[in-house]
């Protein structure tokens, strides 16, 4: 499967890679990691590039600041929680980011267990609050709640919004749960086959009769398709949009009109 | 009673042996276990060869490379003072090419049943490979290492083509004793080879039954 795709994402946000397994969702967040090397492009974090193909750059994972969390926690099972996560410090790093931690995920109680004695539940909040420790930029979640019961889940996202904000963090999150996507992301981006099929807000993205809306919003930008398809860019109050059409339904829609979207269920019509 | 000497010597070199081993194999296995490199097979295959070569077949080739009026040989002598045939040291090399499938194997597979996300997940906190491997691959294998290890020196007890071919069967020094045990049936005492043969067999059987034990959770018990 060929993998292209583009992707910006403002700093602060929480972001959603959306789609079926084998899309390439997992694959993205990786190569953001550096667990995986990309054959082309570039990947700037900040001020920071840490890949870019044609001048050879590539920053090994160990030099990224990047907290990751996997689908199956990947705690250290030779360590207790604590050690787990003072494994974790840096060079000269002071212990008081373990207590902050310990405290805000609630993990107390867990100190002196070992990995294989948690929960799923238990063993994830122990893995974010591990990914945090270094005060990484960017958080990459792979999956991480996919093994857990409905309860579990909603629990662990209330902890994942909550560490979000408080460390101001930029997350990037691999899910296919459009609740879950509803709850915490600000923007999803809908991936298939390796593409970047759509993106946007995730009530826009995904819309129920409950949240079916209508908005005004100004064409950014047209970008013609293969297949007598075009891409359109919108703005809108609270963000923006990016849309697929089939060319003939925007055939007199140009750059800077200002058009009304209507979104039913996944379908979205534009007026001008 | 018996000559304790073969005894001795037996298990200073399995124990010399497993050493040495362990410290070279741990990165070989290692790298087999995660390379993708298109050389990997033909590793695995010369590591694999001491498991079907026969003895005498390594022990030949070591003679031929490493006596002393061959070139090598000649100069590990002349630089190094090393001589590998009808020596110790001969029979520590021998050993450790003969054994190293024991080691590697297990220790190839433990690494090989961890979940990679462990690996990674290191490598995201900013742990050099150096430090994953010793801090957080090895203490998840250890029952791998364990079983390498034991498994080596058990192998390592029954050798007897490659010494016998590189010995050259001198008291206290490479005669082994599984070549006493083969010397004494030669002279016809049945009785110190009777001697020699059942220590060995009781002392591997306990070795092997340990191991097994151990894996098998039966012993957790004692050190819970």
């Amino acid at each position: 499967m060929n993998l292209q795709v583009d992707i910006k994402a403002e700093e602060g946000r929480f972001l959603t890679l959306y789609g079926k397994s084998g899309a390439g969702k997992t694959s993205v967040l990786r190569m953001l990691a550096g667990l995986m090397r990309p054959d082309a492009g570039r990947i700037a974090v900040g001020e920071e590039v840490w890949f870019d193909q044609e001048k050879g750059i590539h920053l090994r994972p160990q030099k990224r600041s990047v907290g990751f969390l996997f689908q199956d926690y990947a705690l250290f099972p030779n360590m207790t929680v604590k050690e787990n996560l003072e494994f974790a410090l840096q060079k000269g790093q002071s212990t008081a980011i373990i207590k902050a931690l310990i405290e805000l995920i609630e993990l107390g109680e867990l100190q002196d267990r070992r990995p294989e004695t948690l929960s799923g539940g238990q063993q994830q909040r122990v893995a974010l609050a591990r990914a945090l420790v270094q005060r990484p930029k960017l958080l990459l979640l792979d999956e991480p709640l996919s093994a857990l019961d409905l309860d579990m889940r909603e629990k662990l996202q209330r902890y994942l919004l909550k560490v979000h904000q408080e460390y101001g963090l930029t997350t990037i999150l691999v899910s296919h749960d459009q609740q879950e996507i509803q709850r915490l992301s600000d923007e999803v981006y809908e991936v298939e086959q390796g593409r970047i099929l759509r993106s946007g807000h995730p009530k826009v993205m995904f819309p129920t009769t409950r949240n079916a809306f209508r908005c005004h919003a100004v064409v950014e930008a047209i970008q013609a398709m293969e297949g007598g398809q075009c891409r359109l860019s919108f703005r809108m109050i609270d963000g923006v949009l990016d849309w697929i059409f089939p060319a003939a339904s925007i055939a007199d829609i140009e750059v800077g009109d200002r058009v009304k979207l209507e979104m039913g269920l996944a379908q979205l019509t534009i007026t001008s | 009673m018996i000559d304790w000497q073969p005894l001795q010597l037996t298990f200073r070199l399995a124990f010399i042996t497993t050493l040495l081993l362990l410290v070279v194999s741990i990165p070989l296995a290692y790298w087999l276990a995660y390379t993708k490199h298109k050389v990997k097979p033909i590793i695995e295959t010369l590591v694999s060869m001491p498991l079907v070569l026969p003895p005498t077949v390594l022990g030949f080739y070591l003679l031929i490379a490493f006596s002393p009026s061959s070139p090598l040989g000649n100069a590990l002598n002349e630089y190094l003072g090393l001589r590998l045939v009808f020596s110790f040291e001969g029979l520590v090399l021998g050993s450790m090419l003969y054994s190293l499938p024991f080691m590697v194997h297990p220790i190839q597979s433990g690494f090989a049943n961890l979940p990679s996300s462990l690996k990674e997940a290191a490598y995201m906190l900013g742990k050099s490979r150096r430090t994953t491997l010793f801090k957080v691959l090895l203490p998840n294998i250890k029952p791998s290492l364990l079983t390498g290890i034991v498994l080596a020196f058990a192998h390592t007890i029954g050798e007897f083509g490659v010494v016998l071919m590189i010995g050259g069967n001198m008291p206290g020094r490479t005669k082994v004793a599984s070549i006493a045990i083969y010397d004494e049936v030669e002279s016809l005492n049945y009785a110190a080879a009777n001697a020699y043969s059942l220590i060995l067999f009781a002392i591997t059987f306990a070795i092997l039954l340990l191991v097994y034990l151990t894996n098998g959770g039966h012993l957790k018990r004692f050190w819970q």
